[in-house]
């Protein structure tokens, strides 16, 4: 019995096609209908929102004047003045994520970051530009930046091997934590969702009335899920800062 | 009733891949706790330091999650 009622948690996230016939034809999936949507949000968003410049901001314009303030410190602390230049793009890059982590968080709504292909690309494009930026600032010297100062000479063949591995990995962590966590997330939903179905079909009324257990902790877990969404957003643009500080500061 | 070796070996694998959170438990555990004292030692930094927290918070989840994967590409890949 268990066997026919096996909780199907990973078919949320297989890819259809959108748009109807248009979307057969030019293969545009439900994932490049998220991203589309969330790319007209954010940029629908700036639009109304700045386009009073109401001195004292209304609700709208102190929503976009927030975030845009609290990237632009996070940018100023972490990467420091020299790095307000890379703002624009980080500030992309949180406002995507963050839109993608949150739309898929409402019922029937893809969540585009749960695909590894999608925060592959965006991790593998902040590694390839940071790495272009430490050569751009220091040329044929950045790859100093593999030996830290102050190391014995004996300890270097060990030392830089080691350093460049975990630079390489970069890419992977960052790519591999926010796609986790957001499969992570909408599986537990879907394998507690599936318990109330399992716990009614095999005790009825009784069961009926112990699937309050599961639908009380998918309520908790909405409330954890929504903490996740822009937290992982806010990780990946901190590291993004982070790794542009180290190209342009060498460590 | 006979047991397939090869699903019984893929689903204890799985299994065992799971271990990995615990680390990523005692890492959060220590985190909150130190959290815990430092703001009880010095309670006007509370703010400040929650940021560095939550940021510590999601880096070691994702450990766990990194477990996580593991176990899921073990089941079904």
């Amino acid at each position: 019995m268990a066997q026919e009622q096996a909780i199907d948690a990973l078919g949320q996230f297989k890819l259809t096609t959108g748009l109807g016939g248009l979307g057969r034809v030019s293969e545009f999936t439900n994932s490049n209908e998220m991203m589309l949507l969330a790319a007209v949000i954010v940029v629908a968003l700036f639009v109304v929102a700045l386009r009073r410049r109401a001195l004292v901001p209304g609700r709208l314009q102190g929503l976009a004047e927030l975030t845009y303030e609290f990237v632009h410190q996070m940018v100023l602390d972490t990467i420091g003045p020299e790095g307000v230049r890379f703002f624009p793009f980080v500030f992309t890059l949180f406002a995507f994520i963050l839109l993608g982590n949150v739309l898929g968080l409402f019922p029937y709504f893809f969540a585009f970051t749960s695909h590894i292909a999608i925060t592959g690309a965006l991790a593998v494009f902040v590694f390839l530009l940071s790495t272009a930026v430490g050569f751009w600032y220091h040329g044929i010297g950045f790859l100093k930046f593999f030996s830290p100062p102050g190391v014995p000479v004996w300890l270097l063949p060990l030392l830089i091997p080691i350093e460049v591995v975990s630079y390489a990995s970069r890419p992977i962590s960052l790519s591999v934590r926010l796609f986790a966590n957001m499969t992570a997330g909408h599986v537990m939903w879907e394998v507690f969702a599936g318990f109330m179905l399992l716990l009614v079909a095999s005790m009825g009324a009784v069961g009926a009335v112990a699937s309050i257990i599961p639908l009380g902790l998918n309520v908790a877990l909405a409330a954890l899920e929504f903490l996740v969404a822009v937290l992982q957003a806010y990780v990946f643009a901190v590291l993004t800062c982070l790794y542009l500080h180290d190209a342009i500061h060498m460590h | 009733m006979d047991i397939d070796s090869a699903l019984l070996a893929r689903d204890l694998g799985a299994g065992l891949a799971t271990i990995g959170v615990a680390g990523a438990g005692v890492g959060i555990g220590n985190l909150f706790g130190s959290f815990v004292s430092a703001v009880g030692r010095n309670p006007a930094v509370r703010d400040r330091v929650f940021r560095d927290v939550l940021l510590g918070f999601a880096l070691t989840e994702a450990v766990a999650l990194y477990a996580l994967v593991i176990a899921l590409i073990i089941l079904f890949a």
